[in-house]
């Protein structure tokens, strides 16, 4: 008797990319806002940026429902938090705390590719990139879901990182100036759009800085 | 895609009707009785009753033939014909495998006033039309209006859970309501849920609804992926429906326009789809509230040349 095989899969791709720069004083997190299935697009206006804490932004790619789970257990666990130590999350403290709600479901994984961008308790921008089950790294830039691998490269020769085996380790965080960072990332997903499908429609950007949240739009291709 | 004037499909049983007209005066108020008469056992008319039983018979005896050669949503390996409580206790299964009776597309849309949405009455067993009474959209509530596709077995579960959700929400009597966005985030999680279980409810849902001025229009998949839009469609609908969509709707459509709109979108899957029945209806949602109209037909046409004398250019075919 053959083994019966699955007929449907709990897990769909819906697509998307994102990226984090961090930069001395701020960090700029942005994602597309297209959501897809198969060849298909589902919306063209989906956001895929949260806001989990002040100073600590998420944006996440791949299985959206896995990603809405995945950002309202994060949220209720820092409501937890500010009513147990009356203060908000700091963003090494988050980046933790997804790493291990991911490792959590390690044999059920999340199917989400995340990166979280804030502002460390000095106020320097920081930048943290995940896999699927957990295993993260504090980083000066990251692109992460279906444009990464368009996007990655590109930024590796933008923002000249400096190699991780040189000691003393030197920090990756970008001498670019806030304003040359947002349009770095407007220019790299333009240049995503074109060639991967799961990317377009509108860009959605965040910038973090000591005075606050500012949200930028920019229209992308729609084909 | 030509609008028949003159010609009237002899196949439907149905009589077309203008569907403005139908759906300005003999509209149905979806009340909690006929919600749960309809609830039940889709009925059979007493006509069909005799084959009605050989098709049962012959289902349980072709029961792998059936999902061999129509089930197109599984890509599966079939297990052989017997029922599953013969393979022995590792392959019997209480969980969802496939779906059994299933309904085709929803296409809904924002207007002025609220969210139309349509759907027709078939219901297919596989490749057979088995269902063409089945009312596929009901009111959730004062503010929401739900349409679904799929499994219709897991349609039921999920009205008995709404209402359930709707009585302890009603027995709270503090003058508020839930809204279409909460019901629609009360059936994301369950979905989701199901799906964490790794025992899905097979449907594809349309959430519509207006409250406080606000309206709402939202979608569910089988597998918890959910998101909120001016026009939604499921299943064959996302494909052929969704791109008139695109390229017609615009803010504030009046209503005659909303529905020439939709039937447009359902003509073409008519056309197209073959699960399709020409027996539809459409609902309408407002702050006023909600009305489902009666199910008409739309008016189609197949009087292309190349349909007169197929075979003329096919010397020797038989």
């Amino acid at each position: 008797m053959t083994k019966q095989q699955a007929n449907w899969s709990p897990y769909d791709n819906n697509g998307g990319s994102c990226v984090a720069i961090a930069g001395a004083d701020y960090c700029v997190i942005a994602a597309d806002t297209r959501m897809s299935t198969g060849y298909s697009i589902l919306t063209r206006e989906y956001s895929k940026i949260c806001k989990l804490a002040d100073k600590s932004v998420m944006a996440s790619s791949g299985f959206q429902a896995d990603v809405k789970a995945l950002q309202k257990h994060l949220a209720a666990r820092h409501l937890i938090y500010q009513h147990q130590h009356n203060k908000q999350m700091s963003c090494p403290a988050m980046a933790q705390l997804l790493s291990n709600t991911l490792y959590y479901k390690r044999f059920f994984p999340y199917y989400a590719f995340n990166v979280l961008g804030g502002l460390d308790s000095e106020g320097k921008g920081c930048v943290y990139t995940y896999d699927a089950v957990g295993s993260y790294e504090r980083v000066g830039y990251s692109a992460q879901g279906s444009g990464s691998t368009l996007i990655m490269p590109f930024l590796d020769n933008q923002l000249k990182s400096p190699s991780p085996l040189l000691l003393p380790a030197q920090d990756a965080v970008t001498p670019l100036s806030e304003l040359e960072a947002v349009d770095l990332v407007k220019t790299v997903f333009a240049s995503a759009t074109e060639r991967d499908i799961y990317t377009g429609d509108k860009l959605e950007i965040v910038i973090l800085n000591a005075d606050g949240i500012r949200h930028e739009y920019m229209e992308l291709r729609k084909d | 895609m030509a609008d028949g004037a003159a010609h009237e499909s002899t196949e439907h049983k149905y009589r077309p009707i203008s569907p403005i007209f139908a759906s300005t005066c003999a509209c149905t108020l979806s009340s909690p009785t006929s919600r749960r008469r309809s609830r039940n056992k889709p009925s059979v008319s007493l006509k069909y009753s005799h084959i009605h039983s050989t098709l049962i018979f012959l289902c349980f005896n072709s029961f792998s033939l059936i999902h061999r050669t129509t089930m197109a949503t599984t890509m599966v390996k079939e297990v052989g014909s017997e029922p599953a409580q013969l393979l022995g206790p590792e392959s019997a299964s209480e969980r969802t495998l496939y779906p059994y009776v299933t309904g085709t597309s929803v296409v809904a849309l924002k207007y002025k006033d609220g969210i139309l949405m349509a759907a027709d009455m078939g219901a297919s067993y596989g490749s057979t039309l088995r269902y063409k009474s089945v009312e596929r959209m009901k009111s959730i509530g004062k503010h929401s209006l739900l349409g679904a596709s799929g499994e219709i077995s897991d349609f039921q579960e999920i009205l008995h859970y709404l209402d359930e959700l709707i009585l302890y929400d009603n027995m709270w009597d503090d003058g508020n309501s839930l809204g279409p966005k909460e019901v629609h985030s009360y059936l994301t999680r369950v979905m989701y849920n199901r799906r964490n279980k790794f025992n899905p409810l097979w449907n594809s849902l349309v959430l519509g609804g207006v409250k406080n001025g606000q309206k709402y229009l939202g979608m569910v998949s089988m597998i918890g992926v959910n998101f909120e839009d001016n026009h939604v469609a499921t299943g064959f609908g996302n494909h052929l429906a969704r791109p008139i969509l695109r390229d017609e709707w615009h803010e504030n459509l009046s209503f005659e326009d909303g529905v020439k709109l939709l039937e447009k979108c359902m003509r073409v899957l008519l056309y197209r789809d073959r699960s399709a029945v020409n027996k539809l209806q459409i609902a309408k949602i407002t702050e006023e509230g909600v009305t489902i109209s009666q199910p008409y037909a739309l008016k189609t046409f197949w009087g292309f040349s190349a349909f007169q004398n197929p075979t003329v250019g096919a010397e020797g075919s038989w």
